[in-house]
């Protein structure tokens, strides 16, 4: 498989009504190249799994206000004013999942888990049927894993054979989501020769990635 | 409620602020939520050794970066730009709520659209009108040592702190202390109770502008704003 792909290839490779799981927090972190080619597209139906709604132009934004998005599965939608238009006419359909259960979910889908057992979201609206599981006395709720077709994915820096590491608070859900797509596609920033980037400081390793946003020559 | 805030000088939002920063402890981890919860940090002393926390992934929150110097790759929960202070370290969002849910953060500070007088605050959702969604909140209030709501005791002249939510709940925990600029409350087995009240504030002012029930053992003291930590 080639890992150097045109941002074209990537897109064409995303079909209509795919689970893409997005990288970012408000937009920081967020592989913002491939969602403007992704919304400019015209791609339809798609689930997007991201953290928060972010801001009409940032993060998933572009994607929503271009409508190429019917499901919303994450924890914040409230800056997003498109967002709430779009689930008030009943065209997105929005699934909220509290963070630390969201990225956990996450987490479980890349790491073979069958779920996640929180005690977060219990006695409220978020736990209506769902199964909770009595564990040493104390009470939790089932949180099933949350996996995807595509991970898009953010990188600071990038090597040769893939490997990538990440800046400070753009971090955030990139090593997590790095695991739970079935086709990992990573934007990094830079593009450097193996070694550059000491293998301590690798925090996705290479062999998971499968695709690497080429840089113009 | 203007004529009770007209006994005090302060901006009722930096009361609420100055006597929730009283609570914070020495080399504590400590987690700000959006709004008056932020404004805390401007009451503390850097020589406590507070690290704050921001739920995307950073330890030793610091002030804003100087002039020109602000970078998208290092902001805070709210996607403000931040720098970071000395010893601070970056933490992927796993970790991050690792922290929160595994008991390791000592103190959330969180707004709230209400709180009743059984301690269950909601801050997520108003149906029907506005849906943020909960972000990290469920998962703060759940986790954290110790949960202070600071708000503002009322919004559009009606009480916030209710004898029953109505609006949907972030957790079936009971937060630990509510801040408010008309006074300071804690939620026990046995209903709310009013420990102190704002700068120039009498109890009866705190309760009429408060829809729940409040107790009040013996003389109940003004907040102590002038008290250094």
């Amino acid at each position: 498989m080639q890992l150097a792909i045109s941002i074209e290839e990537a897109v064409e490779m995303i079909p209509d009504g795919a689970r893409v799981m997005l990288s970012g927090f408000m937009g920081v972190g967020t592989p913002d190249t491939l969602v403007r080619a992704l919304a400019a597209s015209g791609k339809k139906d798609l689930t997007m799994i991201v953290n928060d709604a972010a801001r009409p132009h940032t993060g998933v934004g572009p994607l929503v206000r271009a409508r190429c998005v019917r499901k919303f599965i994450g924890s914040h939608i409230g800056l997003n004013p498109d967002v709430q238009d779009q689930m008030r006419e009943g065209s997105l359909e929005v699934e909220l999942v509290p963070q630390g259960t969201f990225v956990e979910r996450v987490r479980a889908a890349g790491v073979g888990l069958g779920g996640v057992l929180t005690p977060t979201g219990l006695g409220t609206r978020i736990a209506e049927g769902k199964q909770t599981v009595e564990v040493e006395g104390r009470t939790y709720l089932l949180e099933p894993p949350l996996r995807a077709d595509f991970a898009l994915i953010a990188a600071r820096t990038c090597d040769y054979v893939g490997n990538l590491s990440y800046m400070l608070s753009a971090t955030n859900f990139n090593p997590i989501m790095a695991l739970a797509g079935d086709v990992v596609i990573a934007e990094p920033e830079e593009i450097v020769p193996v070694g550059v980037i000491p293998p301590d400081a690798v925090k996705t390793p290479g062999i998971i990635v499968d695709h690497v946003i080429k840089r113009a020559s | 409620m203007k004529d009770i805030l007209d006994f005090t000088e302060m901006d009722p939002k930096e009361i609420i602020a100055r006597r929730v920063s009283l609570e914070i402890r020495p080399k504590s981890l400590v987690n700000l939520g959006i709004g008056i919860p932020t404004l805390v940090s401007d009451h503390l002393d850097e020589s406590m050794g507070v690290f704050f926390q921001s739920e995307n992934g950073v330890v030793g929150l610091g002030h804003r970066p100087p002039e020109g110097m602000t970078d998208r790759h290092l902001t805070d929960a709210g996607g403000t730009t931040v720098s970071a202070v000395p010893g601070a370290s970056i933490i992927d969002s796993a970790f991050s709520f690792g922290l929160i849910r595994g008991g390791h953060l000592d103190l959330t500070v969180l707004g709230g659209l209400q709180v009743d007088a059984r301690g269950h605050l909601a801050n997520w959702m108003i149906p029907g009108e506005f849906v943020p969604g909960m972000g990290g909140a469920m998962d703060l209030v759940t986790g954290a040592r110790k949960v202070i709501v600071a708000m503002m005791h009322t919004a559009k002249g009606r009480s916030k702190i209710v004898p029953a939510c109505d609006l949907p709940v972030t957790s079936q925990r009971r937060v630990d202390l509510i801040v408010t600029e008309l006074g300071v409350m804690q939620p026990r087995d046995d209903g709310l109770h009013l420990l102190e009240t704002g700068p120039g504030v009498t109890v009866e002012q705190v309760q009429a502008a408060t829809t729940a029930e409040l107790i009040v053992t013996g003389t109940v003291p003004e907040m102590d704003l002038s008290r250094t930590i």
